[in-house]
């Protein structure tokens, strides 16, 4: 650990002048971090040098009237929906005690590793018209007439809830375990029930983390293509690619994405205007944890039902559909190949969530130490591009990246003449980790940031008081009490890019085939079934992280 | 740097050791940064470069039989057309690729528009691809044909009672039709078509017909259409040929089967799968060879038969299975249509309300 990452975490008492310089020097580092995320936000920007009137006249009168109550619908329907199910079962989980809550503690994390757009498949293909419950019901009853339709707004908001729910499961449950019982305690030593000192102190302690989950979650869904695209449900993100597959625009595709961004954007101011004055930081005594509370029979009874409901729907059922769908094609699809999918997943996700967690703790770091305008703003640009529908995204950080890419080329040729080497960065593993940190930045931030919140002033005061400085500041006391961040943080990353195709697909090296990319070569001509086996290879895969964080203790508290 | 020297200088001992080993990590990602440029760097000197759009399981064992008759090897990308186009377009004269393969003709036509690919004087191709199959300028050529025609229930629709696309418009079908979402660039031909053929008025009345005859949502899929008709929720769809041929290999019973419209008028639409050689391709004359060589008899039954599509090179046999399903007069329109007029196309179903 260096002197100057010591200094940073210390927030080390300088002369005014030397402070005044450093303050720059941070925030020149916090921008540099903010590069790669920065790009498809400039690129989306400078789309609007050139506004295509024409599009947007048709756009305005007849994409957009539906396209924005639709869109509006979706987000705050799957945000609520996924914040209740998260923060209920993360409170089960956290707080109480019932029979089989050693499993689900991480088990009810598994659905994260299923790609949204592969239960939207599984459950479409299941519960429509024509699938086997549906044709069942008919055989039975003569008429499945009554059966609420899959394909509607509601079932969307149900299907995309239950793939996205763990966001805000992952990130309460940190919370709560960390402070929740104990506050619950000192709530009740001070003469309130248990249900009242959730409600007034437990729940709202836990906020920014629901809220950091919520967050994740809403730009998740605002950013989704391959879902609602199962669903066939318009949302603004269908619209963006219409304009540019549709009526050839990349410009007016860049721009609609602009005004997404702009939605964001206030969402955002508005959660951050809400909590404003209030500040969050609690410590942790991890020698004397409080009980975890005790249920009466019938509660224990609901509870388990309540969670395994919760865990069939969201992963026991689709994965045994895909199971089955993957073993009737594995005598024909699978083969040694599949060895250097999984390994190629493996780098690019590993790789990507240790560049992203890095990148996050040494922000969520400068923004405590210098908590500057210009580095919360940057840091709020960069966070973006969760957002931002994935290939516009990738095509917006892709363009650029090869525009210098030419222009590298053409100093070269200039220096080297013929004999200069032709260079390609855009095809690169660099490059496409570089776009996973732009896509993904916010994923690992969030967390971390919400866990620096833990390590309050107090602490750094308590500690450098009993000569705790510098390095040893940052590994004996802050450390511990990140790690559940950190582990948090690198888990939800590396699943998503696990999960991630437009990047993937268009910044890969030759050859560089990965998991994701078999899930699109498969359905990019509509072979769902066939998709299975790589989709539950993701799977498999996903479990080796969460498998980690149970094991190292990071976890179970 | 002369800052970090002196604070260096004045830590203890542990503490440098910490600060050096610190470097050495820092250095480690620079390292990293200049193997993966290298590698993506290193390049064959005799290789074709392909961006396509066509997936993986469908064109690799051709790549693969092609290197082994002439020891070229292939060395190539997948992903949708969208984003490979932009790829190209943003690489200009920098670009690796050498061809650009779609499973579109609007796709193609887009990318020769925007001047990516160059014009080809082969008289192999020309004679092995049909004329209303190819760019006119010879920047693109069709490779498989896809046909684009009616599926129907068995049970619940006899042949007899139907005739052609626009006709799917008439009341008769009231509640009957079943349709994939016009999200799909294959709709977006077909309703390009269908302009080319009556005029934007006409097409717009068909197309609103067929929505107020949608017996439920338009469906996300070809396969999800087919089977809702084989469920009963309706009883006539349009899909490609090769969906249905998928299907029918699976599951031999299915109580559907395909209907010709159009014979005694335009024909079946059909769209092609193909590909051009890029205008600043490294190796354009290898590339042309590759064209043509996917264009012969040889590849031709392997290029169309692997996704159970119709060659495009007539005077090759389709598949047998494919064959089974009767010969059929194609509609004789230049596919560039689907390109030139697919904007007005989705403008049109946008506005007609067909999503």
């Amino acid at each position: 650990m260096t002197s100057r990452a010591a200094a940073l975490a210390e927030g080390m008492p300088a002369s005014r002048l030397s402070m005044r310089r450093g303050r720059w020097r941070w925030i020149a580092i916090a921008a540099l971090l903010c590069v790669p995320a920065l790009v498809p936000v400039l690129s989306i920007v400078a789309a609007f040098a050139a506004p295509d009137l024409d599009i947007w006249r048709h756009l305005a009168q007849h994409i957009l009237p539906q396209v924005v109550p639709n869109t509006l619908k979706l987000v705050v329907g799957v945000a609520l929906l996924s914040g209740v199910l998260g923060t209920s079962l993360a409170w089960l989980t956290a707080m109480c005690e019932f029979p089989g809550r050693r499993f689900f503690d991480w088990a009810l994390l598994l659905p994260l590793a299923i790609p949204t757009y592969v239960l939207a498949f599984v459950a479409v293909g299941f519960l429509d018209f024509a699938g086997p419950l549906q044709s069942w019901l008919r055989a039975v009853f003569g008429s499945s007439a009554w059966f609420p339709p899959i394909r509607s707004t509601g079932g969307t908001i149900v299907v995309m809830s239950l793939a996205l729910y763990p966001y805000v499961y992952l990130l309460a449950r940190s919370a709560f375990l960390t402070q929740g019982r104990r506050a619950l305690e000192a709530a009740r030593t001070l003469g309130l029930s248990a249900a009242a000192g959730a409600w007034r102190v437990a729940l709202p302690m836990a906020r920014p983390w629901i809220a950091g989950g919520i967050a994740l979650v809403g730009m998740e869904t605002l950013a989704d293509f391959g879902a609602v695209s199962v669903f066939n449900y318009d949302t603004f993100t269908t619209a963006i690619y219409r304009v540019w597959s549709g009526l050839f625009s990349m410009s007016a595709a860049l721009q609609l994405s602009g005004v997404l961004l702009l939605f964001v954007v206030i969402a955002l101011l508005i959660e951050r205007r809400s909590r404003a004055g209030a500040r969050f930081a609690s410590s942790r005594d991890a020698s004397r944890e409080a009980p975890r509370m005790s249920l009466s029979p019938a509660r224990q009874v609901a509870a388990l039902a309540f969670v395994s409901l919760v865990f069939l729907l969201a992963f026991a059922l689709p994965v045994l559909q895909l199971a089955h769908w993957a073993v009737a094609r594995a005598a024909s699809d699978f083969d040694a190949r599949y060895f250097g999918f999984v390994a190629r997943s493996l780098v690019l996700a590993g790789g990507g969530a240790a560049l992203i967690v890095v990148a996050s703790l040494l922000l969520a770091y400068i923004g405590r130490r210098e908590p500057h305008r210009c580095t919360r703003i940057l840091v709020r640009l960069a966070t973006m591009g969760y957002a931002i529908p994935g290939t516009v995204l990738a095509i917006g950080l892709l363009v650029p990246v090869i525009v210098l890419n030419n222009t590298l080329q053409e100093a070269l040729r200039s220096w080297l003449g013929p004999a200069a080497p032709t260079i390609m960065l855009h095809g690169t593993l660099f490059t496409v980790l570089l776009a996973y940190a732009a896509r993904f930045l916010a994923v690992g931030f969030n967390p971390v940031e919400s866990g620096l919140h833990r390590v309050t002033r107090s602490i750094d005061e308590a500690a450098i008081s009993l000569g705790v400085t510098g390095a040893a500041l940052l590994r004996k006391v802050h450390a511990p009490l990140l790690r559940t961040s950190l582990a948090t943080a690198a888990t939800l990353v590396f699943v998503d890019i696990m999960k991630e195709m437009p990047i993937t697909l268009i910044a890969r090296p030759f050859g560089w085939e990965t998991l994701a990319v078999r899930v699109f070569e498969m359905t990019a001509e509509g072979e769902w079934e066939r998709a299975a086996l790589p989709a539950v290879a993701i799977v498999l895969t996903g479990l080796i992280p969460v498998a980690m964080l149970t094991r190292r203790g990071a976890y179970v508290a | 740097m002369n800052e970090t020297l002196t604070e260096s200088a004045m830590l203890p001992s542990a503490a440098r050791t910490d600060l050096r080993r610190g470097r050495r990590i820092a250095a480690l990602p620079l390292v990293l940064v200049a193997c993966l440029a290298a590698w993506g760097c290193a390049r064959a000197p005799e290789e074709l470069v392909v961006y396509s759009a066509r997936n993986e399981q469908l064109i690799k064992p051709l790549f693969d039989r092609y290197t082994a008759e002439t020891g070229m090897p292939i060395r190539f990308v997948t992903d949708d057309a969208g984003p490979l186009i932009e790829r190209l377009a943003a690489e200009g004269a920098n670009s690796p690729a050498d061809v650009l393969m779609t499973v579109d003709a609007g796709e193609l036509w887009f990318a020769a528009q925007r001047g990516l690919l160059q014009p080809l004087d082969s008289a192999v191709l020309e004679q092995n691809i049909p004329e209303h199959l190819r760019d006119p300028e010879g920047r693109w050529f069709g490779l498989s044909v896809r046909a684009r025609t009616i599926v129907y229930s068995t049970e619940r629709v006899k042949p007899e009672e139907l005739s052609t696309y626009e006709a799917l418009a008439e009341p008769q079908w009231q509640g009957r039709l079943c349709l994939r979402t016009s999200k799909k660039v294959y709709n977006q031909s077909l309703v390009a078509m269908l302009i080319a053929q009556h005029g934007e008025e006409r097409t717009e009345q068909i197309v609103r017909g067929w929505v107020q005859n949608l017996a439920t949502d338009v469906f996300s899929s070809d396969n999800l259409l087919m089977e809702a008709i084989a469920a009963g929720q309706c009883d006539v769809g349009i899909v490609n040929t090769y969906y249905f041929g998928r299907m029918q290999r699976d599951n031999p019973d299915l109580p559907l089967r395909l209907f010709w419209p159009d014979q005694q008028g335009n024909g079946v639409h059909v769209n092609v799968s193909g590909a051009g050689v890029t205008a600043h391709a490294p190796r354009a004359e290898q590339a042309r060879a590759f064209l043509e060589w996917l264009s012969s008899a040889e590849a031709q039954g392997q290029f169309a038969g692997a996704n159970l599509e119709y060659p495009a090179n007539p005077a090759v046999e389709p598949d047998e299975r494919v064959a089974a399903w009767g010969a059929f007069k194609a509609s004789p329109l230049n596919v560039a249509q689907a390109g030139e007029l697919q904007a007005d196309a989705v403008r049109l179903m946008d506005r007609a309300g067909y999503r």
